[in-house]
């Protein structure tokens, strides 16, 4: 599923997932959610969380065999249905964390697997390997208008019409061109050393973390939107 | 006017017409609409359309000579006013359109002709000879806000202010620059092959056209608010 570590003020997330593609199902991105909340609870000023994980895959989309194991076509449609409203709960987390957040992208993010890096407030990336492929073109799906608000918040113009309507594996060096990721570093150990420097660098800055939250929250201001996710008010410090 | 021409699974429209200016009055929007529409019915998976035109210029904008033919101040307003919900037609087909689509520029384009050109998917552009010229400023003519709302999509930033509120004639490796053409190329000859031969490698990879078109309305979100273009569920596939 996924692990959290705290080393210090970094709440380093692993994932696991389903099988060496870390496949998300229900029960991945529910273990996945009670992580960040875990963090949220235990966050201070200068909290700080980095996404990791290992091998080949960062993550390669939904559980697909868990969808289809089921009698009738309306049964995985209802299993895939409800894999969606997972990962929206879990996008929801993501952006209601209230600290910075960094994904360490080491291998291929495919399908909802797209979603999990671009989740995080800064994305770093293998430059030697890994693409992020948004293939729902390529699969005849249509993207859920929800998910476009979410990609039109990270990206626009040209970058969008590439990541989205051009069925493409993008490599970490065209997508740092498009600025979809950060920076790009050679090696597994590489990029997830940068990762973890990142997030210790952005903890430095000992942000109130609430602040943080709903700052970023206007950055997804049309994403928030469409799912109700108001923005609060907090009282002014000292001026 | 213009001609629409098959050839395997490629649409090729041809804007032709004597002045060379392919001014746009009713008649050739007409003609492009009616031709859209027909790539339409006749679309298949692994469709792609292809927007040529031949000489100095590849559509310098409305045919203002039309307008002000008209026999008063009334009427004068009228006529332009019926170029606007032309131009907001063929917009909204060409956003519809099942199938990926490249604006090959062979020469220069104003005003409505840099709408034109940026309504496809794809623009590539000649490195000399050829200028977008967003003109309206210069003349002292607000652009009308559902055209906004297409260069908002397309550009961003200081590329967008560049575009609209400067009154730049933008050369192509400018355009290429500012992330508005896709790539230059040298020649009549060679910006119209390029095209076709673009279209060709997306048609190949036979995308299936409603999903194509849902997902770049995706792209154009505001736009389609504005125009009324509602988004269409689409059945699942067998995942």
């Amino acid at each position: 599923m996924c692990s959290l570590e705290k080393r210090g003020n970094l709440f380093i997330l692993t994932l696991t997932g389903k099988n060496v593609e870390h496949r998300l199902n229900p029960e991945v991105l529910s273990s996945i959610i009670s992580a960040l909340s875990r963090a949220k609870a235990k966050s201070t000023r200068g909290s700080a969380l980095v996404t990791v994980s290992h091998g080949k895959f960062f993550c390669n989309g939904f559980d697909l065999d868990w969808v289809n194991a089921t009698g009738s076509k309306q049964e995985a449609q209802q299993r895939f249905d409800y894999s969606l409203d997972c990962l929206t709960q879990l996008v929801q987390a993501f952006i209601s964390l209230p600290m910075p957040t960094v994904a360490a992208v080491n291998g291929h993010a495919a399908a909802a697997g797209v979603v999990i890096p671009l989740c995080h407030d800064y994305v770093v990336m293998r430059r030697d390997r890994g693409v992020l492929y948004v293939n729902d073109l390529e699969m005849g799906l249509k993207i859920p208008e929800l998910y476009m608000a979410f990609f039109r918040a990270k990206t626009s113009g040209w970058a969008l019409r590439d990541l989205v309507l051009r069925g493409l594996k993008i490599k970490g060096e065209e997508l740092l061109k498009m600025g979809i990721v950060d920076a790009v570093y050679d090696g597994e150990e590489g990029v997830t050393n940068a990762g973890m420097k990142m997030a210790d660098d952005l903890a430095r800055r000992k942000w109130d973390g609430e602040v943080y939250a709903e700052i970023r929250k206007g950055l997804y201001s049309e994403f928030c939107g469409m799912l109700g996710i108001a923005s609060k008010a907090i009282g002014t410090p000292k001026l | 006017m213009c001609s629409l021409e098959k050839r395997g699974n490629l649409f090729i429209l041809i804007l032709t017409g004597q002045n060379g200016e392919h001014r746009l009055n009713p008649n050739l929007f007409s003609s492009i609409i009616s031709a859209i529409s027909r790539a339409k019915v006749e679309s298949t998976r692994g469709s792609a359309l292809v927007t040529v035109s031949h000489g100095k210029f590849f559509c310098n904008g409305f045919d203002l000579d039309w307008v002000n033919a008209a026999g008063s101040d009334e009427e004068t307003q009228q006529r332009f006013n019926l170029l606007l919900d032309n131009l907001k037609q063929l917009v909204l087909a060409f956003i519809s359109l099942p199938m990926p689509t490249i604006a090959a520029v062979n020469g220069h384009a104003a005003a409505g002709g840099v709408v034109l050109a940026l309504c496809h998917d794809y623009v590539l552009m000649r490195r000399h000879r050829s200028v977008l010229y967003m003109i309206d400023l210069d003349l002292g003519i607000k652009i009308p806000e559902p055209f906004m709302a297409l260069f908002r999509a397309k550009n961003s930033g200081s590329a967008r202010r560049d575009l609209l509120l400067r009154g730049l004639k933008i050369k192509g490796e400018e355009a290429l620059k500012m992330g508005i053409v896709e790539a230059v190329y040298d020649g009549e000859e060679e910006v119209t092959n390029a095209g076709i031969k673009m279209a060709d490698d997306l048609a190949k990879r036979n995308w299936h056209g409603e999903v194509y078109a849902e997902i770049r309305k995706g792209l154009y979100s505001e736009l389609c608010d504005i125009l009324g273009i509602a988004s269409i569920p689409i059945a699942t596939p067998r995942l």
